[in-house]
């Protein structure tokens, strides 16, 4: 199989969500010593984009959004030694801590988004649903995030958002992270009002807002 | 005379049904169920099934179940508040109730969205007491101007002061269950008048999949011994939290209402018991639970019939809408779920009122599902046999300018074989338009003023408003707010 070929079918494993084929053309890869930045750019994102253009066209749902995320996040574990070694940093756009606000035990929609931003190359710490506020800063700060996102299904919930942009301003940490807010009661309007940096409806979207608000992309 | 047929749906076949009993009971075997509460498992251990404490999962035997379904009464009765009038929750017998528990009330004139105070929750409790068709309240609005913590006692204390009817409702905390079994108590005259009459049905939420919490479990446990009746909400999304067929959400809603039926009885043998549920169709595209979606009404009629040929009293969320507004979605989504609720012969039907994925209550949606559960009763009363023979004498005397307008029979029926419905437009176009073009939910604003402005609120009287408001006050005071919304009297 030529080079080329490979790419291909890597990114058509992710297309179909096809982890088996996606891990095994991951190993194939390493076996085969090509340009592991390479075959991320050109073999698996290229793979994920087309997935988020089928959802955005309305040819994919929910189940194969979902799928095609978790494939890349396997073909990725495969590589990520390798990458590391290599030192080839560049492929994490960013480094991403999310969770469901304290008081919220529904976490669907925050792991679609976790799941989709760690798909197309962002660093992701899920930190799960429930989660106190503080956690959201301290985990925040341990592992040097660009993001915090916080999802809430409640509209009581909601309400934890807004006291959590309180509390980065009371520890001046306001600057150092920038804040996306998401979950059914949420909305643009509501995310100006508490000065979020972004809000997104979706998944997909919630990607597009992550990347544009890096600037890459 | 011949006699009247009840209208009735059933989705599932004998085989079908036997089936997904079968995989239910082999998932509660092999798998078991997730339970948090440490009595609720020891009750488990007590009655000698396999805990795992590490892993807090418990699996059941078919004995076990057998038992407990043996145990369980098929039929319950509930009290309103005077205790005179019965309601029969058993059978095919159906009882709308408003669905619950909205976080927010929509106002039909600012055509949006907003949280809900305490003078909302007096005019949700006052209009539920009004309309005929709701046999039972449901403390269906949060109330947003009291602590949190205590929403789910503030509620109930309301409820019970504006309505007289049987009320359906639920803790949000464990310590919830205190002050509202002294509440419905204090109304009783006494926790053995309470257990002997029950006056309220308690909600009960397994998280799916196959999982009952702390709390909801210490509800089961709780209501069992106090002889409150529990309805279990299992309530898998397709796809989502449980498998995407329906046949398949069918099976985990089983093994999720018989492990929640199991815990009652091994609280206390012969615990009323309500297999009920909320189950959705997850949008694989919104990511969303819609409950006007025809195949969760699918999923409701299939485990309500499920729980009929188990001999247990059913309950499902049904004859509520998605619609953010009361628009034509809200009415059709409305109108089919009752009307399948009914058909299905489903006990206990909540839904009345809710809008946005059982988030939000509309006063006017409530006073047009009253007129939607009113054609769903008359649907299911059936066609009768009023006269013998049925029509010969009419025609008798038949000639070209025969009419019946005059005829004795037709004064003699057509109230009892007739509804007259109060919202629905019937006028002609030019009646309507000169009433000045309403639609329907413009009709029912109007409906809600009258009937806010006329109708005084039967208020309890002093003595157990004072023991109400002791209760309340201690809860809240226990719970740091010192002082409750004053509560607007008409």
């Amino acid at each position: 199989m030529t080079k080329d070929d490979l790419l291909k079918d890597m990114a058509q494993a992710i297309v179909e969500g096809d982890r088996q084929a996606a891990e095994a053309l991951a190993k194939e890869a390493l076996a085969r010593n090509l340009d592991l930045h390479e075959v991320v750019e050109k073999g698996y994102i290229p793979g994920i984009q087309k997935v988020g253009d089928l959802w955005e066209r309305g040819d994919y749902f929910l189940p194969e959004l979902i799928t095609s995320a978790e494939c890349m996040k396997a073909a990725m574990a495969v590589l990520r030694p390798a990458l590391e070694r290599a030192r080839i940093a560049d492929v994490s756009l960013g480094k991403v801590v999310i969770g469901t606000i304290e008081g919220d035990i529904h976490d669907i929609g925050k792991n679609l988004v976790a799941s989709m931003l760690s798909a197309n190359g962002f660093e992701v710490s899920d930190l799960g649903a429930d989660v106190k506020l503080e956690r959201f800063i301290q985990s925040a700060l341990d592992m040097k995030a660009d993001f915090i996102c916080l999802s809430a299904l409640l509209t009581t919930t909601m309400l934890g958002q807004r006291r959590f942009m309180e509390l980065l301003k009371e520890r001046g940490l306001r600057s150092q992270f920038k804040v996306l807010v998401g979950g059914a009661p949420v909305n643009q309007k509501w995310a100006d009002s508490i000065g979020a940096d972004g809000y997104a409806e979706n998944a997909p979207a919630a990607v597009k807002l992550a990347k544009s608000l890096r600037g890459k992309r | 005379m011949i006699p009247t047929t009840r209208p009735k749906v059933e989705l599932l076949d004998q085989t079908f049904i036997a089936k997904i009993l079968e995989e239910a009971f082999v998932i509660l075997e092999r798998q078991g169920v997730f339970v948090e509460n440490v009595e609720a498992r020891s009750l488990f251990k007590k009655a000698g099934m396999a805990v795992d404490e590490s892993q807090q999962r418990v699996t059941l035997t078919r004995k076990l179940v057998e038992e407990a379904l043996a145990a369980t009464p098929s039929s319950i009765k509930l009290y309103d508040r005077s205790g005179q009038k019965e309601f029969l929750v058993g059978g095919d017998e159906v009882h709308f109730n408003p669905g619950s528990a909205a976080v927010k009330i929509f106002d039909h004139q600012a055509r949006q969205e907003r949280k809900a105070d305490t003078s909302d929750l007096v005019a949700f409790y006052r209009l539920t007491e009004s309309l005929g068709h709701l046999h039972f309240q449901s403390t269906g609005l949060i109330s947003a101007d009291v602590p949190e913590i205590i929403a789910d006692s503030y509620r109930l204390f309301l409820g019970l002061q504006f309505c007289t009817k049987p009320v359906v409702t639920g803790t949000f905390r464990v310590e919830g269950f205190r002050p509202m079994f002294e509440m419905l108590a204090a109304v009783r005259g006494g926790t053995e008048e309470l257990r002997s009459k029950p006056l309220a049905i308690f909600d009960a939420c397994p998280s799916p999949p196959l999982k009952w919490s702390h709390l909801t479990s210490q509800s089961l446990i709780d209501c069992a011994r106090a002889g409150i009746p529990s309805e279990l909400i299992s309530m898998g999304m397709t796809g989502a939290t449980s498998p995407v067929t329906i046949a398949g959400t069918l099976v985990q809603h089983v093994v999720e209402n018989l492990s929640g039926l199991v815990i009652c009885q091994l609280a206390r043998a012969g615990a009323p018991v309500i297999f009920g549920g909320s189950p959705s169709s997850f949008d694989m595209r919104k990511g969303t639970t819609p409950m006007g979606a025809v195949e969760t009404m699918m999923l409701d009629m299939a485990y309500a019939q499920i729980g009929k040929h188990l001999c247990l009293p059913t309950h499902a969320y049904m004859g509520l809408s998605d619609s953010k507004i009361n628009d034509s979605q809200a009415g059709l989504e409305s109108g089919i779920g009752a009307v399948l609720a009914a058909l299905a012969g489903v006990n206990v039907v909540s839904g009345a009122g809710m809008m946005n994925f059982e988030s939000s209550q509309s006063l006017e949606k409530l006073v047009i599902d009253d007129e939607i559960c009113g054609m769903a009763y008359r649907l299911i009363s059936g066609i009768s046999q009023r006269d013998e023979p049925l029509a010969l004498p009419l025609f008798e005397n038949i000639r070209p300018e025969t009419q019946f307008l005059t005829m004795p029979h037709t004064r003699k029926w057509y109230r009892l074989e007739h509804t007259f419905p109060l919202l629905a437009d019937r006028d002609p176009y030019d009646a309507w338009a000169s009433l000045g073009k309403k639609t329907m939910a413009d009709r029912a604003f109007d409906e809600v003023q009258r009937i806010l402005a006329q109708n005084a609120p039967r208020l309890v009287e002093e003595k157990l408003r004072t023991e109400l408001r002791k209760i309340m006050a201690a809860d809240a005071k226990q719970n740091g707010a010192e002082k409750l919304p004053e509560i607007p009297m008409t």
